[in-house]
């Protein structure tokens, strides 16, 4: 893809290395690191543990929804235990996970810098979510929530009788550290692309973390104030949403959706960015239509804060006020479209190879395409009116943001975990686990939108005036035991690969791009040893290129014979 | 377990209508997601790194036709179902000008149905067959939403702000009612049924006095004219215009000119607005000078139902002699059968505010 400026090539020396990890493996060294590479793999860990407490509030949940009166908990309880999993996945993980730990990672990688713009700046906003994350748990010992993670006023501002306060804050606290992310990506994509990297050479994976960082940084201090106001509220009974004193409820969750449903795009955009080079890798092939899905990840980025309306069709909101999200929401759905027929035409003429990034990849493809699609019933003015507030919706968003959002994390972490640890992982157990999440994963949500087109409410805690739901909450309930089950997968070969991994080359699968082939086998602390000069577009993919790693050599002690 | 359901009863036409636009959009989907599967699946087999034997060369990496044909087509496709939605939310959005009201007051955790003539149930909702409903209603504390599936419909009732919904329902049966907006610790409590009666069983309901608390209920604008009387309302507000507040005569649907400019058309919410604080809103040529007064939910729906009732009689008169004579038939079918009928509203397809009203004038006459 790209010349160094002498010829040697770095990844030859076979002596005891020096890299990001072995230069110094004190504790200090970590926790006041300034290097993106680190600070990327400390937000690993850290949203990993989040998104095991956000699991198992949702293993509650659904082990309640088995019985039509209930399993263990008290109602109250139960309205905790939704709302911890819905707080904790969206603001401590589903938010986070994917920019700030592959983008953290392998933005400065990609775009030939030595780090992000502001090392510093990058290592207070992992402070900020750390911070945040534990004012979250002290919220959730100390009694939790139970307004839904939505936090409706006037309900979460008068009514509830919970931590809100505390809630509020730690979103709050955390919502500044999106913001530094924000800010260091777009400062370090204009100003430290390598030489000849121009803006249309940019891997896609750039492209989208690009539109990422533009919502966040226009919409995160809209929800900053919307929850402060809410906090100003519940403490000095000032006015804003509740009509006791004159505020208006409905105004809240305009101000919420203005931010939260961009959100959802921060959460889907950084998704196909990785989906975007994992596919590119696998099939040989340059991405098909690279304007268009560049242009396609600005698109949904400016549509998407034009859509909120959409959550308040039921509200009462005005006829042409509602006509007019609904159309635009019907056609933030174009750009997606785009994108995922630009995917498959990408496998047009390839040379593929199924190896377990491609799998997650193409499994993003089946789970995001059934999200997306079933988008368009919510959108919809008329079927909407029926469909709002029931599990259909909680199937819809769970296809896009879990099935969209972990299914490309794990592509992501896959396809790079040879680069962050230089290890392998087995093959085999990588495309088990894979299979076992994917169905899993059908089912425990598809029988949800049966459920919500039967009608049921989401957020209900016992349902025995309507029996007929039980077969399918039992059903759905089972298929996230599986989904659990394939979640510890990975999550144990990945952990034992650390150590008993086999030693990966410093491009097991042969991939283009600066991270992949202007680094150590493990990247040195500042990245590269020279900055790279850049003369090729993106993904210059042929089909005579080097198949990927063998199955063989994955496989834990497994040793690559030497190339000269 | 009972046997699996895959879809809920159709308990009114437009649930019918809503179900077709639902199975058009699940074909369209199935369609879309079978097509990228297959596309992707296939391609995935042919282009295998194992399968030498196959062309792999003029490889192309862009195509403005193909790029434009799949973002018109999905583009057309959107907007079809957009304006195909459309229609059915203006359906579900427009009311029958001849529905009867039901209104409604959500609190934590309980639905209360008032009945205009003065039965009121809770959780429960008896409604006739056939005939057009409309909901008005109002939360005393959190949002909640009144969701009937088997009707297709549900909407937000806002504490603070009337909204509304209405249905025909054509099926009779026993129906679920949900609160389809988390409103707090028992939100899953806060249901309840609606049954739909034949009109012979709606009869009976009815003269049975609908509940068992009370045999003899007042109806709405019975009560609704004690407030308005216990309150000093009628001091100055009139049969007339008065130089200190207008005349709530024939007030409902009026377009009314506020004293800062804005044009208004007076309904059920801004009656109540104009009630709760009426400083927001001041007629033209008026002071300020109607106190605050401390209401509750249920008496300002009342104070509504009242206040509507006065504008129903003169337009009735005045434009529309059939129904006139329906009434005068009715009147006399009232006071041919004794006081507990005169709350009744069955089938005479005339509101029953208007009974009063014209009994009012035939008194005077």
């Amino acid at each position: 893809m790209s010349k160094t400026l002498d010829k040697k090539h770095p990844n030859n020396s076979h002596q005891e290395e020096v890299n990001y990890i072995t230069v110094d493996y004190t504790m200090k060294s970590w926790f006041i690191t300034k290097d993106h590479k680190r600070i990327g793999m400390l937000y690993l860990a850290t949203v990993l543990v989040f998104f095991f407490v956000g699991s198992v509030a949702a293993g509650f949940v659904r082990f309640e929804l088995t019985s039509p009166t209930g399993q263990i908990l008290e109602s109250e309880t139960f309205n905790r235990m939704f709302t911890a999993h819905g707080v904790v996945m969206i603001f401590f993980f589903l938010l986070i996970a994917i920019p700030a730990v592959l983008g953290n990672f392998f933005l400065p990688l990609m775009l030939g810098a030595r780090d992000l713009a502001f090392p510093k700046l990058n290592l207070l906003s992992y402070y900020l979510y750390l911070g945040g994350g534990l004012f979250g748990v002290v919220a959730l010992v100390s009694g939790g929530v139970d307004t839904g993670w939505t936090f409706y006023t006037p309900l979460s501002s008068m009514y509830s009788n919970s931590q809100v306060v505390l809630t509020i804050t730690a979103a709050f606290i955390t919502g500044f550290s999106s913001i530094a992310t924000a800010v260091n990506f777009i400062v370090t994509i204009h100003k430290m692309r390598a030489p000849g990297l121009t803006w249309f050479r940019l891997p896609l994976f750039v492209w989208a973390h690009y539109a990422t960082s533009i919502i966040i940084l226009l919409g995160t201090p809209v929800v900053a104030i919307t929850l402060a106001l809410v906090a100003v509220e519940r403490l000095f009974h000032i006015g804003v949403f509740s009509p006791e004193y004159g505020g208006d409820p409905v105004l809240f969750q305009h101000m919420f959706w203005f931010y939260s449903h961009p959100a959802v795009y921060i959460m889907i955009l950084p998704a196909m960015g990785v989906v975007s080079e994992i596919i590119a890798c696998f099939a040989r092939n340059r991405v098909f239509g690279y304007e268009f899905i560049a242009a396609s990840s600005l698109a949904i980025g400016g549509l998407g804060f034009l859509v909120w309306g959409h959550h308040m069709f039921a509200s009462g909101e005005s006829y042409f006020q509602a006509a007019f999200f609904s159309l635009m929401t019907s056609l933030v759905a174009i750009p997606s479209a785009i994108k995922v027929f630009n995917w498959a035409a990408t496998l047009y003429k390839g040379m593929i190879y199924l190896t377990t990034p491609m799998a997650y990849a193409i499994g993003f493809l089946g789970l995001f395409v059934i999200g997306g699609l079933t988008g368009l019933y919510c959108s919809n003015l008329g079927v909407d009116v029926h469909l709002t507030g029931t599990y259909f919706i909680v199937a819809h968003f769970h296809y896009v943001m879990v099935g969209g959002t972990i299914m490309a994390l794990l592509a992501g972490i896959h396809f790079w975990w040879p680069k962050m640890t230089g290890r392998m992982y087995p093959e085999i157990w990588g495309k088990i686990g894979m299979l076992v999440i994917f169905s899993g994963f059908h089912m425990t949500f598809m029988p949800q939108f049966i459920l919500g087109f039967l009608g049921m409410p989401r957020r209900y805690h016992y349902y025995h005036f309507a029996p007929e739901f039980q077969a399918y909450n039992v059903f759905s309930t089972a298929g996230a035991g599986v989904l659990a089950i394939g979640f510890m997968i990975p999550v144990v070969y990945l952990l034992l690969s650390l150590k008993h991994g086999a030693k990966a080359p410093a491009n097991p699968w042969n991939a283009k791009g600066l991270e992949w082939e202007k680094t150590d086998r493990v990247p040195i602390t500042h990245n590269f040893r020279e900055i790279p000069v850049v003369t090729e577009e993106a993904y210059n993919y042929s089909i005579d290129d080097e198949p990927p790693i063998e199955a063989k050599y994955t496989k834990f002690g497994a040793v690559m014979e030497e190339k000269s | 377990m009972k046997e699996l359901k895959f879809s809920p009863t159709q308990a009114t036409e437009y649930a019918t209508r809503h179900d077709v636009l639902f199975y058009a959009l699940t074909a369209l989907v199935v369609l879309f997601t079978v097509l990228v599967g297959v596309a992707v699946l296939y391609l995935m087999i042919k282009y295998r790194a194992s399968n030498k034997n196959v062309d792999r060369t003029k490889r192309i990496h862009h195509h403005l036709g193909i790029e434009i044909a799949w973002t018109v087509i999905p583009t057309i496709l959107a907007l079809i179902i957009f304006f195909w939605g459309l229609l059915l939310f203006k359906e579900v959005k427009t009311p029958d000008k001849d529905s009867s009201d039901i209104y409604v007051i959500g609190k934590q955790w309980m639905w209360q149905f008032q009945h205009p003539n003065g039965i009121r149930e809770n959780n429960e909702l008896h409604v006739p067959v056939g005939r057009p409903v409309k909901i008005t209603m109002i939360s005393q504390d959190v949002i909640h939403s009144l969701y009937i599936p088997q009707f297709r419909v549900q909407f937000y009732t806002l504490p603070g702000r009337y909204t509304s919904m209405h249905f025909t329902p054509n099926v009779v049966g026993k129906f679920n009612i949900f609160c389809s907006m988390h409103c707090g610790a028992d939100h899953s409590k806060m249901g309840g049924y609606i049954h739909v009666l034949s009109p012979s069983d709606y009869t009976k309901w009815l003269e049975n006095g609908g509940n068992r608390f009370s045999k003899n209920s007042e109806s709405m604008i019975k009560s609704g004219l004690k407030t308005f009387a216990k309150n000093g309302c009628s001091n100055c507000h009139g049969g007339a215009d008065t130089y200190r507040a207008p005349s709530l005569h024939g007030l409902i649907g009026r377009k009314r000119k506020m004293n800062d400019g804005r044009v208004v058309i007076a309904d059920e919410a801004y009656i109540r607005e104009s009630i709760l604080t009426p400083y927001n809103n001041v007629v033209e040529g008026y002071e300020q000078i109607m106190p605050v007064y401390d209401l509750s939910e249920g008496e300002v729906l009342e104070l509504v139902e009242y206040i509507k009732s006065l504008s129903r009689a003169p337009s009735m008169f005045e434009e529309n002699e059939k129904v006139y004579k329906n009434t005068r038939n009715h009147v006399k079918n009232i006071s041919n059968s004794g006081e507990i009928n005169l709350e009744m509203r069955v089938d005479s397809g005339v509101s029953q505010s208007s009974v009063q009203q014209v009994q009012h004038v035939s008194e005077q006459n």
